[in-house]
């Protein structure tokens, strides 16, 4: 199939189309406005709906009821609408239902600003709302990456029964890039028949009960059981990660995700034109983390450096990996700006010739 | 041979539910079954319950049912019913559920149109959590959260859900009905036909309110609950229907010369 030039937001849509989403549940907030608007167009194409939903609250319901009925759904929203789903996102892994969440993160906190950020690292990896749950998170780092993430997110939410997020920042949500959808494409998991969904039961079955309720602290304790089993399991088969750069005898390691990546894979194209090698893991799954993965790549370096576009989030994982083995260095922008090349290669000279202080996690 | 003049209704479960004496939950969730098995659509019904006293409804119907969240049953209604349009969708709240925390999703459900079809249970007062005041709670009845009485410059008056649902100009079945005797009852399980066969017919959005007892957190007996409820909620809800899909608009219309 030909290579299509798509704004990452539609690439977004499509990709989900594609995968087979029917049903979009969603709200307006920028900047990914342009994922709801593609998919009210899309959906009625292909005898899907859309809805426009009065808030990012009854959206995240709106989607529970979707899935649960066994249909592939999806919605997305921007970091202050990402907190307002935070009700239904516990309700569906409670009730370990399949849905895809698009998180196109903005400054924050608060209503921040409407720039780039990676501020809800947190938010997504580690605490998405109440109660002991995991969401699958995918961070790509181009058009291309958002689009393959999106159509595995649907079989990983369907395989695992678990909400599965995709988070970008603005600048995936608005670049444009050439994207190419495969023809053919397999589900990346074998995917069971959806028996759970509630689609009418005609007594050849017990009535099917979507919920996340249980009174009992015993059958609780069981269920808390059998979704640690399955956070469990994601972390052994679905850590992803890539790497860029040099792949032996450097001095630093990057490890920087989603469109910091990109960033910082120029500026390592730069320092390799003046014979610095540098190399980065960039993880694509921030949740399970690819703690293993960066940890080879540092043991192979004198020192790290994270970068990231928040007060320092990404790193604590980093440093969790590390275990104190190697000096981490930090550079990060916020409130919407972002990391330059320049800065990048500034730091990595700076942390060359000592004169960078390293940060201490913990 | 014997002849069976009175079962239990198909889509009612055989099991005993938690409900306290003089609630008339049971009965609401057996006249919700009769129209279910009347209507022939029990193999496709599927129920979303509350949270609130009817939060374990799911174990109380041979149907289907999702558990919802507070207030969140409208929007998962919308939801189940846009991804399965062939499936009768209801939800089963009451009003802290419906009339409080989840007014955004019963006013814009009834407002996009959702083919689904609302019980609203209306018992005046929060039962689950123990008592507190609700949107519909009346003026100077006592609740854990107002010991002295409804105090109407505090709190505001009663919400009436059925006439405030019924001013939108999206076509809609909207009716209030009760159950405080059995004569009432026969009437609050047709409009609740009614509801179902617009959405069965898939004319339009249908909600029922049904006005409740509840004597655990009245502090009235059972029987005189009843009589509490005929005496106090009905004059200030009435019962009856307040929109018809096909009852024209409810426009201002101007002032006469």
């Amino acid at each position: 199939m030909t290579k299509r030039l798509m704004k990452g937001s539609e690439a977004i849509g499509e990709a989900a189309v594609q995968a087979g989403c029917k049903l979009f549940f969603g709200y307006p907030i920028t900047p990914q406005n342009e994922i709801p608007e593609y998919m009210s167009m899309r959906l009625p194409q292909i005898g899907g709906t859309f809805v426009q939903a009065e808030s990012e609250v009854a959206a995240s319901h709106m989607i529970y009821g979707a899935a649960g009925a066994g249909e592939r759904v999806m919605t997305s929203s921007s970091s202050p609408g990402v907190s307002l789903m935070a009700e239904g996102i516990s309700y569906l892994a409670g009730a370990e239902l399949p849905v895809v969440i698009v998180n196109i993160m903005r400054a924050g906190p608060g209503l921040g600003g409407i720039l780039p950020s990676q501020g809800d690292y947190f938010q997504a990896t580690k605490g998405l709302a109440h109660g002991d749950f995991r969401v699958l998170v995918l961070a790509p780092w181009s058009i291309q990456e958002a689009a393959d993430l999106v159509q595995d997110a649907f079989d990983l939410a369907d395989y695992y029964r678990n909400p599965v997020m995709v988070l970008g920042d603005g600048l995936i949500g608005q670049m444009m890039e050439p994207v190419e959808f495969s023809e053919g494409r397999k589900p990346v998991k074998e995917l069971a028949p959806k028996t759970w969904a509630t689609t009418g039961c005609d007594g050849s079955r017990p009535t099917n009960v979507i919920n996340s309720l249980f009174l009992d602290p015993n059958e609780l304790e069981q269920h808390n059981y059998k979704l640690a089993e399955k956070f469990d399991t994601m972390v052994q088969d679905e850590v992803r990660f890539a790497t860029y750069g040099a792949e032996e005898d450097y001095d630093v390691l990057i490890v920087a995700y989603g469109t910091v990546a990109r960033v910082c894979s120029t500026a390592i194209d730069e320092l390799v034109e003046e014979g610095i090698a540098v190399a980065m893991v960039r993880p694509i799954t921030l949740f399970p983390y690819p703690y293993e993965g960066v940890r080879e790549g540092a043991l192979k370096a004198n020192s790290v450096l994270v970068v990231e576009l928040s007060s320092g989030q990404m790193i604590e994982d980093v440093a969790l990996g590390l275990a104190r083995s190697r000096p981490i260095h930090f550079l990060n922008r916020m409130g919407g700006i972002l990391v330059s090349p320049d800065e990048v290669v500034t730091k990595i000279k700076a942390i060359l010739d000592g004169s960078s202080e390293e940060v201490h996690i913990g | 041979m014997a002849e069976t003049v009175f079962a239990r209704p198909l889509a009612q479960a055989d099991v005993s539910t938690h409900y306290c004496p003089g609630c008339t939950h049971g009965l609401i969730h057996r006249l919700v079954a009769e129209v279910i098995d009347e209507l022939g659509v029990q193999e496709r019904t599927v129920g979303i319950a509350p949270v609130g006293c009817a939060v374990l409804a799911y174990d109380y119907f041979n149907v289907d049912f999702h558990e919802a969240s507070h207030g969140r049953a409208p929007a998962v209604a919308t939801g189940i019913k846009r991804a399965r349009p062939d499936l009768i969708v209801f939800s089963y709240q009451g009003d802290g559920d419906l009339a409080s925390i989840g007014m955004a999703e019963i006013v814009h459900c009834a407002n996009r149109g959702e083919k689904v079809t609302v019980v609203f249970v209306n018992n005046a007062i929060y039962g689950m959590t123990g008592g507190q005041m609700a949107p519909t709670t009346m003026p100077g009845q006592v609740a854990t959260t107002c010991q002295l009485g409804r105090d109407v410059e505090l709190a505001g008056y009663p919400i009436r859900v059925a006439e405030l649902i019924s001013t939108l100009r999206t076509p809609a079945f909207v009716a209030r009905a009760t159950v405080h005797n059995p004569l009432v009852a026969v009437h609050a399980k047709e409009m609740l036909r009614r509801a179902f066969q617009y959405q069965v017919a898939g004319t339009c959005f249908s909600l029922v309110e049904i006005l409740s007892t509840c004597p655990t957190n009245w502090g009235i007996p059972p029987q005189e609950s009843m009589s509490w409820l005929e005496t106090n909620m009905l004059p200030y809800y009435p019962v009856g229907v307040f929109k018809n899909p096909d009852g024209g608009s409810r426009e201002p219309k101007p002032l006469a010369d």
